[in-house]
């Protein structure tokens, strides 16, 4: 069914499909409204058996779910920025313990100086966690991504938690039409969580062991090779769902010009513009392409060195920065694409929601295709400004 | 038939491990168990070796409240709410100090749990430092003992009167030093519906500064002094409380202890016993400790 709904009930209408059976709530902004429109249904009793928890605070909301998904219970919440730092201890924990636990992110810069607003450093932030990580185009995307993001957490040869990655204010505000999900359907595509170890008196378990130097590794072997192993399973069942709905949201990475010389790599809402920008120079003849990042975590390189084949020059749109050194997700596309000697130019923009105006985008891409830029990692859209230590 | 295996690695003396497998026993092992990082973690749970005959759980120092919180949620919204109670295991700065917040968040929601503190009276694992439940004038490494300073300087925290203050339906302290107390407590407790806060003294051997054989006579020292009342609140009203027999004077307690020892030499040492003293009174007086009826 089409609807017109915003980013919070896109992602809650979908959760409410996927019938989890414990939702941990505590308010932050942008994402409040997800967990609200949640507890909106909860009022209703459109959840089911689901126990909706209002915890203390985030961290209290993780650790709630790690003891419910450790029991057997499929487990979801949201948060954003200062919420998501303060679970990374448990979500750590969490991924050790390699408990499915889904949970969306809306993307918001990091403290300080206090931001509600848009960039990616919160997630980015949470990369070494063993925790996947989506990035999210529109809602309709994320619509469609909750159902699969708890089929791969819950695949027993992964077991890890997912998160959902969508932009804060850009998605989770936004009005969009949406194809709302209906229950068969989604009944048909995820079937009730069925937990291959769980705490039970039946067959009482040891969770959360120490390891002690003997054994500490190879836990840490099977996380990675769970990790690096869910991203196939992930493309299978984006293919799966794509046979159910007719969407397709293509694999790890979209490359959507293949041939292009120079390649320009985006994750998130961002996409769209960048999309607009690019076919409009395309159409004045430039050999520019969009490369959209969606999977980050487990990093696609394979995939990435194929989108990237033909690029000879790799323009990078980085919505957070690796303090000290550069644009993360430029980190990780030199990493995976040394062998191919492209310049790499990455460029930060848009952080703690500065506007990205349409002609910024475009003087980037013209300065890099006119040679007029070097190599590497620069802040754009940057004002003169004064030290604030004197 | 035990659900806490010989072969774990507590101390000789440590009051921890009969608390715990008397509590699981109790209830036939159908029970789940969450536990903070801390001594009875790293004596039970190494990989391979877990002692737990019970769904046992450990993830945080600071979290066992909430994961507790989130079994028992589990439990209900599976349908599975008959298969055991759900209990806490953790240190006294687990509770008191690091995980107070998800602890209260726990109380607040009223989630059925029995939350059970295990006070050794400072961080014990990390080699005994302060917690808020450490005593006043202690010795620990976090507060040693100095020209200036005598040991700790402020009192225990209160955590019977901040559980109270969460309304819960059943409240209690218990030692060691009683052990069919500490099992009837903890089966009483699981009669109530809801969130419930038991606090079990127990001597740490090392950090006390005391030998194996001493510490349960020791734990009842703590008794016999008023340092440690034993109460037991339902829906806040103080139901029982254990009698004291015979008073001893606090002296008798600290002398004993490595712990508490400098301060019959340093220069501050005999206020603080002083204060000691009246802590000792206050609670006798405050719970009406001495006497011979166990019912108030
Ligand atoms: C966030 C965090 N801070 C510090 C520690 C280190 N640590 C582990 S156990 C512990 C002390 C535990 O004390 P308590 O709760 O009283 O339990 P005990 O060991 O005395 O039984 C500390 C400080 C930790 N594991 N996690
Ligand atoms: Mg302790």
């Amino acid at each position: 069914m089409m609807k017109v709904v915003r980013g919070f009930y896109s992602v809650a209408y979908s959760v409410k499909q996927c019938k989890p059976d414990v939702i941990c709530a505590y308010p932050i902004t942008p994402q409040t409204e997800i967990v609200e429109r949640l507890a909106d249904m909860y009022a209703n009793g459109e959840l089911g058996n689901c126990e909706y928890i209002t915890a203390e605070s985030e961290f209290g909301a993780a650790s709630i779910l790690v003891g419910a998904s450790a029991t057997g219970a499929r487990s979801f919440t949201a948060t954003s920025s200062q919420g998501l730092i303060l679970m990374s201890e448990v979500l750590l924990s969490a991924a050790g313990m390699r408990l499915p636990i889904v949970l969306v992110n809306a993307n918001r810069s990091l403290s300080a100086p206090l931001s509600i607003w848009n960039d990616q450093q919160d997630s980015i932030f949470m990369r070494d966690a063993c925790i996947m990580q989506l990035y999210i185009e529109n809602n309709q995307e994320v619509h469609d991504v909750m159902p699969i993001a708890f089929k791969v957490a819950e695949n027993r040869r992964v077991m890890l938690p997912f998160m959902v990655c969508m932009d804060g204010y850009k998605l989770t505000h936004a009005y969009e039409p949406v194809d709302l999900l209906d229950e068969q359907m989604v009944d048909k595509f995820l079937p009730p969580y069925d937990a291959p170890v769980k705490l039970s008196v039946d067959k009482p378990l040891t969770f959360g062991c120490y390891a002690p130097p003997p054994y500490y590794t190879e836990f840490r072997v099977a996380m990675q090779n769970a990790i690096m192993g869910a991203g196939d399973i992930m493309l299978k069942e984006f293919k799966k769902w794509y046979k159910i709905t007719g969407r397709d949201w293509g694999g790890h990475v979209v490359a959507e010009n293949p041939d292009a010389e120079v390649a320009v790599i985006t994750m998130g809402s961002l996409t769209g513009l960048v999309r607009d920008v690019v076919s409009e120079m395309q159409k004045e003849g430039k050999n520019v392409g969009v490369v959209k990042l969606r999977t980050f975590r487990p990093f696609p390189v394979e995939d990435i060195k194929k989108a990237l084949k033909n690029a000879n020059k790799i323009i990078v749109f980085e919505r957070a920065v690796s303090f000290g050194h550069e644009g993360p997700v430029a980190i990780e596309i030199k990493s995976a694409n040394y062998e191919s000697g492209a310049d790499v130019y990455s460029f930060a923009v848009g952080l703690g929601g500065r506007d990205i105006p349409r002609d910024l985008i475009r003087e980037i891409i013209d300065k890099v295709i006119e040679g007029k830029v070097e190599p590497g990692f620069q802040f754009e859209g940057v004002k003169p400004f004064e030290e604030v230590i004197p | 038939m035990t659900y806490f295996a010989s072969g774990h690695g507590a101390c000789p003396g440590c009051g921890i491990p009969v608390a715990v497998r008397n509590i699981i026993d109790a209830f036939d092992g159908k029970c789940f168990v969450a536990n903070s990082t801390g001594c009875l973690e790293i004596i039970s749970s190494q990989y391979g070796r877990s002692a737990w005959g019970v769904p046992y759980i450990h993830s945080l120092f600071e979290n066992p409240a909430a994961v507790a919180a989130g079994i028992e949620s589990a439990l209900k919204a599976l349908g599975r709410k008959d298969e055991g109670h759900v209990l806490v295991f953790a240190g006294d700065g687990a509770t008191a100090d690091i995980g107070i917040g998800p602890l209260s968040g726990m109380f607040d929601r009223n989630h059925d749990v029995l939350y059970i503190c295990l006070d050794n009276e400072a961080y014990q694992n990390t080699g005994n430092q302060q917690s808020g439940l450490t005593p006043m004038g202690c010795l620990t490494t976090t507060t040693p003992v100095g020209k200036l300073m005598p040991g700790k300087i402020r009192q225990k925290k209160d955590m019977v009167a901040i559980a109270l203050a969460h309304k819960l339906a059943y409240v209690a302290t218990a030692s060691v030093a009683f052990p069919r107390e500490v099992v009837r407590k903890a089966k009483k407790a699981v009669e109530f519906e809801g969130a419930k806060y038991l606090q079990i003294h127990s001597p740490c051997v090392t950090g006390w500064g005391i030998t194996g054989d001493q510490s349960f006579k020791i734990a009842k020292l703590a008794f016999e002094t008023g340092l440690y009342p034993i109460v037991e609140f339902e829906h806040g009203e103080l139901i029982r409380v254990r009698k004291i027999k015979e008073k001893r004077p606090v002296e008798e307690y600290l002398k004993i202890q490595k712990r508490f020892r400098h301060l019959f030499t340093h220069p501050k040492g005999e206020d603080v016993i002083k204060t000691l003293q009246s802590i000792a009174d206050e609670n006798i007086r405050r719970y009406n400790l001495m006497g011979t009826e166990t019912e108030v």
